[in-house]
């Protein structure tokens, strides 16, 4: 089974910058980690890739600093990783990354299996897995708990609302894991000993290398969606002191005015 | 790729022609139906040589749409086994307030089985053209047979908005869609409002709720945005609804699927607070474990279940699973009503995030009145019984 997880770096604190012209999230000079929700992924594809035999590959999108989680994969077991980094898909929004993701699929050759987390903690849109099925037409299936490769085709356990499906679905295709299905291993001292920077083990992909070269499709240029402006919520914490009056009543007008009841 | 196939013209005379035109192999023809396989190097070959209109090249992503072509602010009914998830009726009112702006009609999509139920509640909220897809193929959620209904009437309907309940299978298959029609989507938005000229300016905390963003979509339609359950006002009923109803014909093909489902099951309902929306806990301030049913009966006509802190485990009165605090579990649900709780920092850690905390307890000083939003200074066995009674409308 040839897997391909794809993984985010994530900025390590919730602080962050706005580029005063274009709006857009400044990501640098920000302390960075793997997306917690990718560990789960990359956790679920290992095990099946354990079990069953095959290749696992990472595929992340971002700065060259992303080779870091790259990396981080690679000592926790994947096989190589992938990059797609280039100054033309910056700035996109979710159908432009995960178009920019699924050329880099592409670019990658076969697959059976692609992996993604639930969401990330920076953008927290939980989207860009749904969308990149679609643009690689491949089924897929979301919240999934569990994961077992059954025939040619891959049997799961996937949380829906206040269901639980229990189904098949043909490879090739995209799953995106649940959050908390698993215990992500560390990442293996040996395998940092063995590859290093791992500078054989990891591709990088530019624009240059994909197949549709459409600027219009990539980046800002191919993102429908615009950030017209950014503001600071308001942190006035209204709070309000009753020691007085009819308090069950005063409590039950708060209730109500919340729409709690 | 921006490549689009008009299967109505692919027969297997202009299906075999293209599949040998390809210089990439890329073009398939089997069972009637033509592809476009991942071999494309979108050198539009097949657009130029090959028969007219079959393959078209898609120039969209640079052309701006022409807003006038879209009309009506569209809501994705979320019906799951029959039952319509709340969240959708909240959208209905919104959209009547967005659509009102421009004077466009309001629409709801419902896929489903043995929807007339559902139909007749949709219009009694509203909504002026419910257009249904239903079938018994229909009946479980299944992303590519729903999504291609979806798509169906998109194509056919144009809507200029589509607003989807954030819930796990809105979240599945509104991308989905979107994708599809190449267009924008934003997730959880905390506020809508609609331009003169029909763009959605679409509202939502990015970063943790550290910023706030407003995104357009201003080029392309229909514009999609998902909006979580309890972010918008559920509506009144309206008192003679007039909508009318267009009953879709389902297609074979919409049925394909690569997916099987084998089995549907009730999530069996496991207490955890952590996940909990609404929480009352209780502390030091209940006298007797015989008290704990006037908590248990608040926390049920909230929707919520029952917390408490440290002493009460400690006293054996809770079992350790419903303990808030650097010890016990981090919580941070809409609403939290501590009862009785001093709120020594210990306990406030796991829960001063929460979206709105109304604390009840009978000392004026207690450090839980610093992190709350409303503090009610009095006895939780005065306030409590009577809010009981008030709640449930006696």
């Amino acid at each position: 089974m040839n897997i391909i997880v794809c993984i985010k770096q994530v900025p390590g604190t919730n602080k962050v910058n706005v580029d005063p012209v274009t709006g857009t999230l400044i990501r640098d000079g920000v302390a960075a980690k793997m997306n917690p929700y990718d560990l789960y992924a990359l956790e679920m594809g290992l095990r099946l890739k354990e079990k069953y035999g095959g290749t696992l590959k990472v595929l992340s999108m971002g700065p060259f600093s992303a080779l870091e989680v790259i990396r981080e994969a690679i000592y926790m077991g994947a096989d190589g990783g992938i990059l797609i980094s280039d100054r033309k898909f910056g700035g996109a929004d979710v159908l432009a990354t995960s178009y920019t993701l699924c050329s880099g699929i592409l670019a990658m050759g076969e697959f059976d299996l692609i992996l993604t987390g639930k969401q990330t903690t920076d953008g927290d849109t939980a989207q860009v897995g749904s969308e990149l099925a679609e643009h690689l037409k491949v089924p897929h299936a979301a919240y999934v708990r569990e994961l077992e490769l059954e025939g040619d085709r891959l049997r799961y356990v996937s949380n829906l609302d206040n269901k639980t499906v229990e189904a098949t679905i043909k490879m090739p295709c995209l799953v995106c894991a649940d959050g908390e299905v698993n215990t992500p291993r560390l990442p293996s001292f040996k395998r940092k000993m063995e590859y290093g920077n791992c500078d054989d083990l990891i591709k990088i992909i530019t624009f240059d290398d994909i197949i549709d070269r459409d600027e219009t499709h990539y980046g800002l240029k191919g993102s429908p969606t615009q950030v017209e402006r950014i503001f600071e919520p308001d942190k006035t914490k209204e709070k309000v002191i009753i020691a007085e009056g009819d308090l069950a009543e005063e409590t039950f007008k708060i209730l109500k005015d919340r729409k709690y009841i | 790729m921006g490549l689009l196939i008009n299967q109505k013209l692919v027969n297997d005379e202009t299906g075999r022609q293209l599949e040998k035109l390809c210089p990439f192999g890329a073009i398939s023809y089997t069972d009637g139906r033509l592809e476009i396989g991942a071999g494309c190097k979108l050198c539009k070959m097949c657009v130029r040589k090959g028969p007219e209109g079959v393959v078209t090249f898609a120039e969209e992503e640079v052309m701006k749409v022409n807003k006038d072509q879209y009309r009506g602010v569209c809501v994705y009914a979320d019906s799951d086994h029959g039952v319509i998830h709340k969240v959708t009726f909240e959208l209905i009112g919104k959209a009547r307030e967005l659509a009102k702006v421009i004077d466009h009609p309001v629409y709801a999509i419902l896929i489903g089985s043995d929807t007339d139920e559902n139909v007749r509640e949709l219009l009694e909220y509203g909504v002026d053209r419910v257009f249904v897809y239903d079938h018994p193929e229909l009946k479980d959620f299944d992303i590519e047979k729903y999504a291609n209904c979806f798509a169906d009437f998109i194509e056919r309907i144009r809507p200029s908005s589509i607003l989807v309940g954030a819930t796990n299978v809105g979240r599945c298959l509104a991308p989905r869609v979107a994708a599809r029609f190449h267009t924008g989507l934003t997730a959880d938005c905390t506020r809508l409002e609609m331009k003169e000229n029909t763009d959605l300016v679409q509202i939502r905390p990015a970063f943790g709720g550290n910023i706030m963003a407003q995104i357009i979509n201003p080029y392309r339609r229909p514009q999609f945005c998902t909006v979580r359950y309890k972010i918008f006002d559920s509506p009144e009923k309206v008192e003679n609804p007039t909508g009318t109803v267009e009953r879709v014909q389902i297609k074979d093909e919409w049925l394909e699927s690569s997916t099987e489902i084998l089995a549907v099951h009730e999530k069996e309902k496991e207490m955890d607070i952590s996940e909990a929306d609404v929480i009352v806990a209780v502390g030091r301030g209940l006298k007797s474990a015989d008290d704990i049913g006037m908590v248990q009966e608040l926390a049920d006509l909230l929707g919520g279940v029952v917390a408490c802190s440290r002493p009460l485990v400690e006293a054996g009165i809770f079992d350790a699973k419903h303990q808030i605090g650097l010890s016990g579990k981090t919580v941070k649900p809409k609403l939290i009503i501590t009862l009785g709780i001093s709120g020594a920092i210990q306990f406030t850690s796991g829960m001063n995030s929460s979206e709105c905390i109304i604390a009840v307890n009978s000392d004026p000083e207690a450090q839980i009145f610093d992190v709350c939003n409303y503090g009610i200074v009095g006895d939780i066995y005065d306030v409590v019984p009577k809010l009981i009674k008030m709640i449930k409308g006696e």
